[in-house]
């Protein structure tokens, strides 16, 4: 393995009842590397996604984070998740917790850092996604593109080797999806180590360094956002690009 | 003016009845959140040893409940008080009722939390003690209060085994007076108001206090999703 792939997906495999909604996925992801997976719905790019920090178990297949074998019983998963950030598409911030303490509750608890340290970072996450003062607002109180700007900056206060998105901007209103790939396209560029799965596809042209696009439990093909494109090489590819630049707009 | 002679004795007397609600209640809480998870946690063992307890404690009735844990544990040699026996027997029963509220918090709290809990690195019962059960407990206050209300006046059952309660020290007094029967079983009834009164006050400003803005009302919605 080249020693700057940080995340490495193996021939993963998952069925739900008869439906087998991964069918063998493998990539890898290399340091500071932001990939873009797109494709139409219920083709198990979420669950791919699940399966890497195995929020979902996948039924066969391997994972390595930074050298470590993340589908091995040995791992302590927690750590392991600990180390990779994961967003949601509903943001999933804890409802009872202010901003600050949804942000600065792994710092306490898993990092176990004293109060003023976990305090100070959890501002600065705050700062860097431009909600420090909301620190004390409730999920409640928040706007959608609010609550997923915290749940990135709760994914960021990890210090995360990698952050996984899923669908970040689908349970989003239209006028609220710019500021949440504002902050994404800074962390991209500031050099995290990123997955996304998307629709956005004028974030993926402008951002992603690779996408994958994938259909029926499978990759189809994957590349730099110019030749899927603009060459892609499987029909389907380019089929789907139309017609979701059709549904979604060229955008950005 | 009996009746008027007889008021400290029965207040003194309604002491017991407070000290069996904070025994039993506060039994049925602490035995009633694990039988809650459990339930909804457990292995098959787990689950179904807890189910197994809310079936017993549910479906006896609480005077047999009382005769099993008093007159019972006699005749296997164990020498409780009265008093003892009331609270383990009318707070095992509550941890039943108990569970069920705590069960029905607990699964309507959106699966997302406990996922967004993993997601960060949090084990199962990490997740379940800084993310769902400052959640569901929330949640469960107002029918909470109603056990709360239930079981306060449930206390006078301990009457049959010779609790010296507020009930038993009216029934002293009226077999004595039994013209005042009328006017002691009234003022024991005002006695039990004013204590539910009370109660729900507390339980009311507890709730007001824990109060998170906007979580009762997603709370609401995603419990309604379920039911």
């Amino acid at each position: 393995m080249a020693s700057n792939v940080i995340l490495k997906v193996e021939d993963i495999h998952k069925r739900y009842g008869r439906e087998e909604v991964l069918r063998g996925v493998s990539f890898s992801l290399f340091k500071g590397e932001t990939k873009v997976i797109i494709g139409p719905s219920g083709t198990g790019k979420s669950t791919l996604l699940r399966c890497i920090n195995r929020l979902t178990p996948p039924d066969r297949g391997r994972v390595w984070l930074d050298g470590v074998e993340v589908s091995h019983p040995k791992t302590n998963i927690n750590k392991i998740r600990a180390a990779i950030g994961f967003v949601f598409q509903d943001f999933n911030l804890f409802t009872h917790l202010n901003a600050l303490d949804n942000v600065r509750l792994g710092l306490l608890k898993i990092k176990r850092l004293d109060k003023k340290k976990a305090t100070e970072i959890a501002m600065m996450e705050l700062e860097r996604v431009g909600l420090a003062e909301k620190a004390k607002a409730y999920p409640a109180e928040l706007s959608g593109g609010q609550q997923q700007r915290v749940s990135i900056a709760r994914a960021l206060a990890m210090d995360p080797k990698v952050i996984l998105f899923d669908e970040p901007t689908s349970a989003l209103d239209p006028e609220l999806i710019g500021e949440v790939l504002e902050v994404m396209t800074d962390l991209a560029r500031a050099g995290m180590t990123m997955v996304v799965v998307s629709h956005e596809m004028g974030f993926a042209r402008s951002v992603a360094d690779e996408i994958i696009f994938m259909e029926g439990g499978v990759i189809v093909e994957q590349g730099s956002p110019e030749q899927l494109f603009t060459n892609p090489r499987q029909k389907r590819t380019g089929e789907f690009l139309r017609k979701i630049t059709e549904l979604y707009g060229e955008a950005s | 003016m009996i009746v008027f002679r007889g008021l400290p004795g029965l207040f003194q007397a309604s002491l017991l009845n407070i000290a069996l609600l904070f025994g039993l209640i506060g039994l049925g809480f602490v035995v009633g959140i694990p039988i809650a998870l459990f339930q909804v946690y457990g292995n098959r063992l787990l689950g179904g040893v807890a189910s197994a307890w809310e079936w017993f404690f549910r479906g006896v009735p609480e005077l047999v409940l009382l005769f099993l844990f008093f007159f019972g544990s006699a005749q296997l040699g164990l020498k409780i008080s009265a008093f003892v026996a009331a609270t383990l027997a009318l707070g095992f029963r509550s941890s039943a009722y108990q569970s069920q509220i705590f069960r029905g918090a607990i699964q309507a709290i959106p699966k997302g939390q406990m996922m967004a809990a993993h997601s960060i690195g949090l084990s199962r019962w990490q997740a379940i003690r800084y993310i769902i059960l400052p959640q569901a407990l929330r949640l469960a206050i107002p029918p909470w209060s109603n056990e709360f209300s239930s079981v306060i006046k449930d206390t006078t059952l301990a009457y049959a085994i010779g609790v010296n309660e507020i009930t038993r020290y009216a029934r002293f007094i009226t077999e004595r007076h039994y013209r005042l029967a009328m006017a002691v079983y009234l003022v024991v009834a005002l006695i039990f108001l004013l204590f539910t009164y009370l109660g729900n006050r507390l339980l009311g400003t507890l709730e007001h206090a824990l109060r998170v803005p906007g979580f009762e009302a997603k709370a609401a919605r995603a419990a309604g999703e379920h039911g």
